[in-house]
């Protein structure tokens, strides 16, 4: 048998059951997998790490010196889950994005969720997400997240939870599309028996879902980068091919007689769709942070008047912020007159004092996070710091209630990777990819992050995550 | 195309080309300096340094000129902007910028050409061996032209990386032949006289070109006449506006008329040019001329396509 090491106890995994067996939907993996020596897999894990750096599939890390590019971590034993399981899975994430979307634009058209007491109005209005300018513009197919990414783990159980919604540029689909064709390049006699669902016409998906957010007939779509050294620039780079558009810099386009424009060899061409990857706060130094180099002077003003689209749209910040996110079930409720599919992690919202006392009691069983955060930067998880972070951490919560939330730990499901002895547990989590145009359309599965580390339970990359492809199994395999 | 993605295939073409013509130099003036002329080994060794202007930087750090000083300096000197690491890197951080509008075969290439000049960097000039070091430059150069060729569309992309080229190339050629022919000296001897005219003909791969054309002995009216009218010489000053001319009017779109206008001049001059008109009017001036020419067409191209505002 391959060299394995079990599961933790208590823990949910992917493959393996507590008594070693594995699960049905992995039997034909298994199977597989105990024909080849150890040394084949080490010899394909190798053989991946020089195709992604020769492909330059790499993204830069912030704090280091510029320009640092550095792997992620694949892994090549795929995350699998049965089609069924997806299916359910499917209907409640487009359940959320649809509830997310109607409430983007109600909280900048009507506020019916706040006029009828839902959502406090601070919750809303105090946010630093929350952009005043977008009020009563109206947007194609009232969609103000084109792009939506829903993270979610499993708890001890195998219940799925949402752990947050991603609404601003969620990135990592790019790992997605390239981890399938890596492990199709790699194991091509898996896929022969195995029935994976395809994800490679994500892009064609992406660039119709762009099109339709036009108000124009055949529109001229670009997709907008802070540049080259930005930590996400290989996906930018490989979106803009696949879709065969345009990928611009801020100082490319420019405004004038109301539109925008791109600078050409051939002069300027006017632009009518932007599938931005980067923040509100940069997009127009007219209108935001007056120091941006990033964006376009004047841009704002040419969206307003519709004269162009912008994906995601301005201000869907607001959304998906961890202060916001508890009143999510709240929103489908409200919004589709419907009970949520998806359950959210528990949630201590520490503005409201008796939350914060019981956070502050049991900090040490905890994960406190920023609500502004992401990229698990300035978070605090309990069970794996020392009574000193803990201490430190109590200091800034307690100065700042009102910038943190807290979840109970869950141990998150784990997946077997390949080490150099064998596979060995480690702990995940699955982003799905969610386009909303005209109708809400996903590709199978989406990108499985891995916490690479034993024990760890940061799956982000920026802090040293990797990958696995995902599997959405058409059928039982036997 | 945007202007910003035809500068970077641009920049991306001129800095590798720069990087192959700096191996031919060095490879060249490492040759020589082996030869036991004393005349001719100091000559050769400040020969690139003048060749590329640097000089003076290179006189601060080092003071003297010492073989492997100025090997270090134009391979892998990472102070030196015109040593040969410097130009990889930009080529491929070029590359990298504009990886969406090139084949992956063309970004692999670049890309594994700067893994392995790291690796090489780190290892050191002497233990791969200095003349199999400039080889490797030649031939990724050769690599990713090869790519290109077979594999890029026709379109902007492929010929701004083609305009890159070109421009750098006539360039090189102009200075190289330039300062070679000021170190012509009526007192050198006749051995000395064919190892300075060979050195110039391989520092451009034109050495085979001269045997097959010219039966007779070297003499420079012929290299100058080879270097800068041959159509069939592919790194002449003729066939590097030549190319230049045929591409531009091939840009789509309606701007550029001043670089296509200075080209077809430029072009002209050449097409109908004549070696005894040039040797009258001295090689040395009309260089300068070419030179001044051919950078002012690097800028018209530079406002007229790379940066419009």
């Amino acid at each position: 048998m391959f060299p394995c090491t079990p599961p933790g106890t208590g823990i949910y995994d992917e493959m393996l059951l507590q008594d070693g067996s594995v699960r049905e939907h992995y039997a034909a993996y298994w199977k597989w997998l105990n024909q080849r020596p150890l040394e084949e897999m080490e010899r394909k894990r190798r053989e991946a790490e020089l195709l992604f750096h020769r492909v330059g599939i790499t993204f830069a890390v912030y704090g280091e010196s510029r320009g640092t590019e550095r792997l992620i971590p694949f892994d090549s034993l795929p995350r699998i889950i049965p089609a069924q399981e997806w299916s359910a899975l499917e209907e409640g994430i487009r359940q959320r994005v649809l509830a997310l979307n109607m409430f983007l634009h109600d909280i900048y058209h009507d506020q019916r969720i706040i006029r009828e007491g839902r959502l406090p109005a601070e919750q809303v209005f105090g946010n630093a997400h929350y952009q005043p300018c977008m009020q009563d513009v109206n947007l194609p197919n009232d969609i103000y997240a084109q792009i939506s990414g829903v993270d979610l783990i499993r708890d001890d159980s195998g219940n799925w939870f949402v752990l947050e919604d991603n609404l601003r540029t969620p990135s990592g689909v790019s790992y997605m599309i390239e981890n399938r064709r890596m492990m199709m390049r790699l194991f091509p006699e898996l896929f022969s028996t195995n029935p994976v669902a395809p994800v490679d016409h994500y892009p064609s998906l992406l660039l119709e879902t762009l099109q339709q957010g036009s108000f124009v007939s055949h529109p001229n779509v670009v997709l907008l980068t802070p540049g080259r050294y930005n930590s996400a620039y290989f996906e930018h780079a490989f979106l803009a091919q696949q879709m065969g558009i345009e990928l611009v810099e801020g100082a490319d386009l420019f405004v004038k007689d109301g539109h925008v424009f791109m600078r050409t060899t051939a002069g300027p061409q006017r632009v009518d769709v932007i599938y931005r990857r980067i923040d509100d706060d940069y997009l127009d130094p007219l209108a935001f942070r007056q120091d941006s180099a990033l964006g376009v002077p004047g841009l704002l003003s040419v969206y307003r008047e519709g004269n162009v689209a912008i994906a995601n749209a301005v201000g869907t910040g607001v959304a998906d912020d961890k202060s916001i996110y508890p009143y999510v079930p709240d929103m489908i409720r409200f919004y589709l007159d419907e009970e949520p599919i998806l359950h959210n992690v528990p949630t201590w919202q520490c503005r409201n004092p008796k939350e914060l006392d019981h956070v502050l009691h049991h900090l040490p069983d905890l994960v406190v996070k920023e609500v502004h955060g992401a990229g698990g930067y300035g978070m605090l998880v309990g069970p794996a710091s020392t009574a000193e972070q803990i201490a430190q951490f109590r200091e800034r919560l307690k100065a700042r209630p009102d910038n943190y939330i807290a979840q109970p730990t869950l141990s998150l499901s784990t997946c077997p990777i390949f080490t150099a002895a064998g596979i060995a547990p480690r702990h995940i989590d699955l982003r799905p990819f969610v386009l909303s145009g005209r109708d809400i359309r996903m590709v199978p599965g989406g990108l499985t992050r891995v916490a690479m580390q034993q024990g760890s339970l940061v799956v982000n990359s920026s802090q040293g995550g990797g990958t696995k492809d995902t599997w959405v199994l058409e059928e039982p395999s036997c | 195309m945007l202007s910003r993605t035809a500068a970077e295939l641009y920049w991306l073409s001129r800095y590798l080309e720069r990087a192959e013509n700096t191996a031919r130099m060095l490879d060249v003036a490492w040759n020589l300096s082996l030869i036991p002329f004393s005349v001719t080994a100091r000559d050769e060794l400040s020969a690139p340094l003048i060749i590329s202007g640097s000089m003076e930087r290179y006189l601060e750090t080092h003071g003297t000129l010492q073989v492997h000083n100025v090997l270090h300096f134009f391979t892998f000197d990472q102070d030196n902007p015109g040593s040969i690491y410097n130009s990889l890197r930009i080529a491929r951080e070029n590359a990298h910028a504009v990886r969406g509008k090139i084949t992956s075969e063309m970004w692999e290439g670049i890309n594994t050409t700067w893994i392995e000049l790291q690796e090489m960097s780190s290892a050191g000039l002497l233990s791969i061996g200095v003349s199999s070091f400039f080889d490797w430059v030649k031939q990724r150069s050769h690599l990713f032209r090869g790519a290109a060729y077979g594999t890029i569309m026709r379109n902007d992309a492929f010929r701004f990386l083609r305009i890159g080229t070109f421009i750098e190339r006539a360039d090189n050629t102009a200075r190289i032949l330039g300062v070679r022919q000021q170190a012509d000296t009526a007192s050198d001897s006749s051995a000395v006289q064919f190892y300075r005219w060979n050195a110039l003909l391989r520092s451009v791969g034109a050495f085979e070109a001269y045997r097959e054309i010219y039966s007779d002995s070297i003499s420079f009216d012929n290299i100058a006449e080879l270097l800068i009218l041959r159509a069939e010489m592919p790194r002449s000053l003729r066939s590097c506006v030549e190319m230049l001319c045929e591409l531009l009017p091939t840009i789509e779109g309606n701007a550029g008329i001043n670089a296509k206008r200075q080209a077809a001049v430029l072009f002209a001059r050449m097409r109908y040019g004549d070696i005894d008109h040039i040797m009258n009017v001295g090689v040395q001036e009309y260089l300068e001329d070419f030179l001044r020419r051919i950078n002012e067409l690097a800028d018209t191209l530079r406002q007229d396509y790379l940066e419009v505002l």
